[in-house]
C-alpha cells in the first residue's frame, strides 16, 4: 500500500545484551566448529523485559504512543498478553491499547505496520535457542528494538514512504508450540522462494514510492532463513551498487526472530544521513517491504547498535545452558521463594512495574513505593506521584550474597540514591560482582526476578549506567 | 505521655534454661516441657500456682496452645507473642506488666524455638503474602552492609574492622566453652574466624550466630513478695522496646552506623534504671550478637564505647570476660546459639546466674555491681525492633 505521508517514524531504539557466548564452544558440544560469538540475554531477561530494555528510551521523553504492538516469537507467557507488562513497566496510560502478535517472524514487521497505521509504537524481543551445539544455539540472537510512528509534524526521524506485502504458504522453518527447538526444511528451498517473494514487494514498494533501486542507500533484510536473508540483501547490494546492508549483524550477533529486522534497521536509521532512503525487507511466510525516507532528526534514542557492540561480557556455555535451564544447577539451600500474590501485585502496579514513588507535598522527601505515611514528616496521603523513568542512581553500599535464592549466584545487593531522591534497595546485574564501588553510577532495569509456580515475578535492579550516548551531534 | 518507670516493683523469682543446640531428638513440646519444669524446680512452684503464662516463639507455635497443649494446662491464660528476635523478651516484658498491674499474682515467661526440624542450615522465616518486590537477600547479607559504611564514617580501616569482628567471634566463642548449656563449647582461633568461607560481603560461617533449638522460662511475682520464694530474687530495672518506623532502607538519610531503635530503647531503658554511666555501673551485658559486626555497633548504641571508639575498646579487651563491662559472657548468640523466641530469655537466665553467683567457672568479677543489661535486635539495619532490659540483684 502507499502509507498516508502523514506518518512518520518518530524514535527508535535498539537493545544489544552485553554477554555472549563462543560459536566455537556451543560447536564443540557435539563436534563441530564455529566462528565468532552470538549474544545472549542475562538469566534474568526475557523477551518481555528486554521489549522493556528497548522501548523505553523512546517514552523517556514523554511520548505518548496510541498503542503498543509486542511482537516476539518466544512470548514469556501465552493466553496473557505479554505487551501490558510491557506496558506497565513504560508507565503508559491505560487507554493506550496493548498487543501481542503472534510468536513468528513475521510479527516483526507486523509490529511496525500496526504501529505505523495509528501512531503506535512497535516493540519486538526475542530471546532464542535451539537443540545444545545445534545451528539454532549457535547462530541465534538474543535483541530487541523498538518504533513510535506520528502524525508527521515536518521534523521526523524517518519518513514511511510505502510498504508492499506478499503472503505464501510454505514449510522452511516451523516449530510446534511448546517446543524449544524448530526445524528447517533444507534451506536452499526456502532460499529459492524467498528470493522471487523479495522481487515481488521490492518492485511494488519502488513503484509506489516512484523511486528507483539505484536511489536507495541502505538495505535490510532478515528472513528465519539466514541463508535467504544473506544472499537476497547481497544481491539487492550488487543491484543497487554499494548500498549499505546489516548483515553482517548475523555474524555479530546471531538471527533474533522478530527482532533482528527491527534491531537492523536500527542499525541502518543510525548510519544514515538525511533524505536517504532505507529498504527494508522482511522474508517470513511471505515477504514484507518498507522503504523509508530518512529525516534530519535520525538519532537513536539508545546507544547506537554499533557502540553496544563493544560492551561484551564473555559467557561460557555450560553457564548459558545453565542460565536458561536446560539442567539443574546446584541453588542456595533454601526453600523455593514464594510466588507473588496477582492482587497484591495489582494494587502495587504503579511501583512493581512502573517504579513510581511518591514525593511529600509537606517535605518533599522522595519515596518508594509511595507511602501512606511521610517517613520524614509524617504527613499523611499527601504526595505526588514520582516516576524514576530515565534516572540514574547511585551506590550507596553493597553487598555479595551467597546464601540468596537466585538462578545466578551470587546475588549483589546494593543500597542505591536514586537521581532526584529517594532511596531504593535492589539487585544488581550485569555486573562484574568484584567491579562494583561505592559511588558506581547505575541504571534501573526491569528484569525478572524468578519464576514462582508459573509466575513470572517481574521487578526492577539496577545495572551499570550506559556511556552517555553522543545526542549533542544529532 | 510517656513510658513510666517500673523500677522495683517486679521480682523474677526462678529461671530456667535448656542446653541450646541441635536437638534433633527433642520436640519443641519436649523444649518447652523441659524449660518450665526447670523454671519451676528452681522456685519451688509448681504448674497450678502460676496464674498466667506469656510464651514467645517465633515460628515454632501459633496461639497459647503451644504451650497449654505439652503442659495439659486447664484453665489457665496463655498468650502467644511473637516479636521477631525481641520475641522472649516481649514475653518477658508482658508478665512483667501483668503482676504490676495487680492482674495477677505469679506470671511466667516462656520462650522455645525449634528451628532444626525445616532441613534448612540458616533461619528460615515465614513472611506474609507479598507481591514479589521484597528485596531478597540473607539476614548476613543486610548486617554485612554495616562494615563497609562504619569504616568510611569513622575513618577505620578495614582491616582494623576484621579485627574487631575476629575477636568479637573469638571472645563470644571462649565465653562458651565452659558453659554446659551453649551450642559450641570450642575455642575457635582467630585465624579459623577471620578466613572462614565467606556467606555475605565479608561476613564468614565463623561471624554468624549458631542456630539452635531450645526454651528458657522466667517466673516473676510483686517484689514485696520475692522473699516468699527466694533468697535473692532480681528486681526488673527497666523495660524497653522499640519498633523502628523500618523507613531506613528507603529513607537516605539513614547511613548504616548506628541502630537508631537501640539508642531510642537504651535512652528509654537507663532514664527508666536511673543509669548514667553503663559501662561502669552494669556488672554484665547480654547483647543480640547475630552477626560480629552488629555487636560492634551496639557497643556504641548502648552508651558502652564513644562513636566510632567501639573497635578500639573491643580490640583491647574491655568486653572480655575479664574486661571491665563482660559482654555476652554466656556465649551469646554466637557460640550458646540462638532458638530466636528463646533467646531473650536465656540471656536473662545468664543474668540470673551471674547476679546471684551461680555461674560456677564463669563466674565474673563485676557481679557486685549488681545490674545486667539485656538486648535483642530483630529485623535488618534500619528496619529492626529493638529491645533492651534492666534486671537487679538489690532494691534501689
Amino acid at each position: 500500500m502507499t502509507t498516508d505521508k502523514s506518518v512518520a517514524l518518530t524514535r527508535f531504539s535498539a537493545y544489544v545484551p552485553k554477554y555472549r557466548v563462543s560459536r566455537a564452544q556451543i560447536g564443540a558440544l557435539v563436534g563441530q566448529s564455529g566462528r565468532g560469538k552470538r549474544a545472549i540475554a542475562n538469566f534474568d531477561e526475557d523477551s518481555t523485559t528486554m521489549a522493556v530494555e528497548a522501548a523505553a528510551p523512546i517514552v523517556a521523553d514523554g511520548t505518548q504512543p496510541d498503542s503498543l504492538w509486542f511482537a516476539t516469537t518466544s512470548p514469556a507467557y501465552v493466553d496473557k498478553v505479554n505487551a501490558t507488562a510491557v506496558h506497565a513497566a513504560l508507565g503508559l496510560p491505560s487507554e493506550t491499547a496493548a498487543y501481542d502478535l503472534g510468536a513468528n517472524f513475521r510479527s516483526g514487521f507486523a509490529s511496525i505496520l500496526a504501529a505505523s497505521r495509528s501512531g503506535g509504537l512497535a516493540v519486538m524481543a526475542d530471546v532464542r535457542e535451539g537443540k545444545a551445539g545445534g545451528p539454532d544455539d549457535k547462530d541465534s540472537a538474543d535483541l530487541a528494538a523498538a518504533f513510535s510512528f506520528a502524525p508527521d509534524d515536518g521534523d521526523p526521524a524517518a519518513t514511511v514512504l510505502a510498504t508492499a506485502s506478499r503472503s505464501a504458504e510454505f514449510l522452511d522453518r516451523w516449530r510446534l508450540p511448546g517446543s524449544m527447538t524448530g526445524t528447517t526444511w533444507e534451506e536452499r528451498f526456502g532460499q529459492g522462494v524467498y528470493g522471487g517473494l523479495g522481487d515481488a514487494v521490492v518492485r511494488d514498494v519502488l513503484e509506489r514510492a516512484e523511486v528507483a533501486l539505484s536511489d536507495v542507500a541502505a538495505v535490510v533484510v532478515t528472513s528465519p532463513n539466514a541463508r535467504a536473508a544473506r544472499q537476497y540483501a547481497a544481491g539487492l547490494q550488487k543491484r543497487v551498487g554499494g548500498a549499505r546492508s546489516s548483515s553482517d549483524l548475523l555474524d555479530l550477533l546471531g538471527n533474533s526472530g522478530t527482532a533482528q529486522f527491527g534491531v537492523e534497521l536500527v542499525d541502518q536509521l543510525e548510519r544514515a544521513s538525511a533524505g536517504d532512503l532505507v529498504l527494508a525487507v522482511s522474508l517470513a511466510d511471505g515477504a514484507d517491504a518498507l522503504l523509508l525516507r530518512v529525516g534530519e532528526r535520525s538519532a537513536s534514542a539508545s546507544l547506537p547498535v554499533r557502540q553496544q557492540l563493544e560492551q561484551v561480557i564473555e559467557v561460557d556455555y555450560a553457564k548459558y545452558l545453565l542460565w536458561r535451564g536446560r539442567f539443574a544447577g546446584e541453588s542456595a539451600r533454601r526453600p523455593d521463594p514464594t510466588r507473588p500474590s496477582s492482587p497484591f501485585a495489582s494494587r502495587n502496579v504503579d511501583f512493581k512495574f512502573g517504579l513510581q514513588g511518591g514525593r511529600c507535598r509537606k517535605c518533599g522527601t522522595v519515596q518508594f513505593p509511595r507511602p501512606r505515611v511521610c517517613l520524614s514528616c509524617k504527613a499523611m496521603d499527601d504526595f505526588d506521584d514520582v516516576s524514576t523513568a530515565g534516572r540514574t542512581a547511585t551506590v550507596a553500599t553493597y553487598t555479595i550474597d551467597r546464601l540468596a535464592f537466585t538462578a545466578s549466584p551470587p546475588l549483589v545487593g546494593a543500597v542505591l540514591d536514586l537521581e532526584g531522591g529517594g532511596r531504593l534497595q535492589c539487585e544488581l546485574t550485569d555486573v562484574d560482582a568484584n567491579s562494583i564501588a561505592v559511588g558506581n553510577v547505575v541504571q534501573m532495569t526491569f528484569r525478572l526476578i524468578n519464576t514462582v509456580e508459573g509466575i513470572r515475578n517481574y521487578f526492577w535492579k539496577a545495572r551499570p549506567a550506559d556511556a552517555v550516548a553522543t545526542t549533542e551531534e544529532s | 505521655m510517656a513510658t513510666h518507670s517500673l523500677k522495683d516493683r517486679v521480682a523474677i523469682i526462678g529461671a530456667g534454661c535448656t542446653p541450646f543446640g541441635e536437638h534433633f531428638d527433642k520436640s519443641i513440646d519436649d523444649l518447652i516441657v523441659d524449660a518450665v519444669t526447670e523454671t519451676l524446680k528452681d522456685s519451688g512452684l509448681d504448674f497450678a500456682d502460676i496464674d498466667a503464662y506469656w510464651m514467645g516463639t517465633y515460628i515454632s507455635g501459633i496461639s497459647g496452645l503451644t504451650l497449654s497443649r505439652p503442659l495439659r494446662l486447664e484453665g489457665k491464660p496463655v498468650t502467644r507473642v511473637e516479636n521477631m528476635c525481641a520475641t522472649g523478651s516481649d514475653a518477658f516484658r508482658n508478665a512483667v506488666y501483668a503482676v504490676a498491674s495487680g492482674a495477677v499474682d505469679v506470671a511466667m515467661a516462656v520462650g522455645a524455638e525449634k528451628l532444626k526440624d525445616n532441613g534448612y542450615s540458616g533461619l528460615i522465616s515465614p513472611r506474609p503474602q507479598d507481591d514479589g518486590t521484597r528485596f531478597g537477600t540473607s539476614a548476613p547479607a543486610s548486617f554485612s552492609l554495616l562494615g563497609p559504611a562504619y569504616q568510611a564514617r569513622h575513618g577505620v580501616d578495614a582491616e582494623t574492622f576484621r579485627d574487631a569482628m575476629t575477636h568479637v567471634a573469638w571472645k563470644n566463642h571462649a565465653n562458651g566453652v565452659p558453659n554446659p548449656r551453649a551450642q559450641f563449647r570450642k575455642n575457635i582461633s582467630k585465624e579459623a574466624i577471620a578466613n572462614s568461607p565467606l556467606v555475605a560481603g565479608n561476613l564468614g560461617v565463623l561471624d554468624c550466630s549458631g542456630v539452635a533449638d531450645g526454651a528458657a522460662a522466667v517466673i516473676v511475682v510483686r517484689a514485696e513478695d520475692a522473699h516468699k520464694y527466694t533468697d535473692k530474687p532480681l528486681y526488673v530495672k527497666a523495660l524497653a522496646l522499640v519498633a523502628g518506623s523500618a523507613a531506613g532502607p528507603i529513607d537516605s538519610t539513614y547511613d548504616y552506623t548506628t541502630f537508631p531503635e537501640v539508642r531510642a530503647a537504651a535512652a528509654d531503658a537507663y532514664a527508666q534504671a536511673g543509669i548514667t554511666n553503663p559501662r561502669r555501673e552494669l556488672a554484665l551485658a547480654e547483647v543480640h550478637d547475630c552477626f560480629t559486626p552488629t555487636e560492634i555497633l551496639l557497643m556504641e548504641d548502648l552508651g558502652f564505647s564513644e562513636v566510632g571508639s567501639a573497635c578500639d575498646d573491643v580490640l583491647s579487651g574491655a568486653f572480655d570476660h575479664d574486661g571491665d563491662l563482660p559482654v555476652n559472657c554466656d556465649g551469646g548468640l554466637k557460640s550458646f546459639g540462638h532458638p530466636v523466641g528463646a533467646s531473650g530469655l536465656r540471656m536473662l537466665f545468664e543474668c540470673w546466674l551471674q547476679l546471684r553467683g551461680e555461674a560456677g567457672e564463669r563466674q565474673i568479677a563485676t557481679a557486685d555491681r549488681g545490674l545486667a543489661l539485656t538486648h535483642n535486635l530483630g529485623g535488618a539495619p534500619g528496619d529492626c525492633v529493638s529491645f533492651i532490659g534492666i534486671v537487679g540483684s538489690q532494691l534501689g
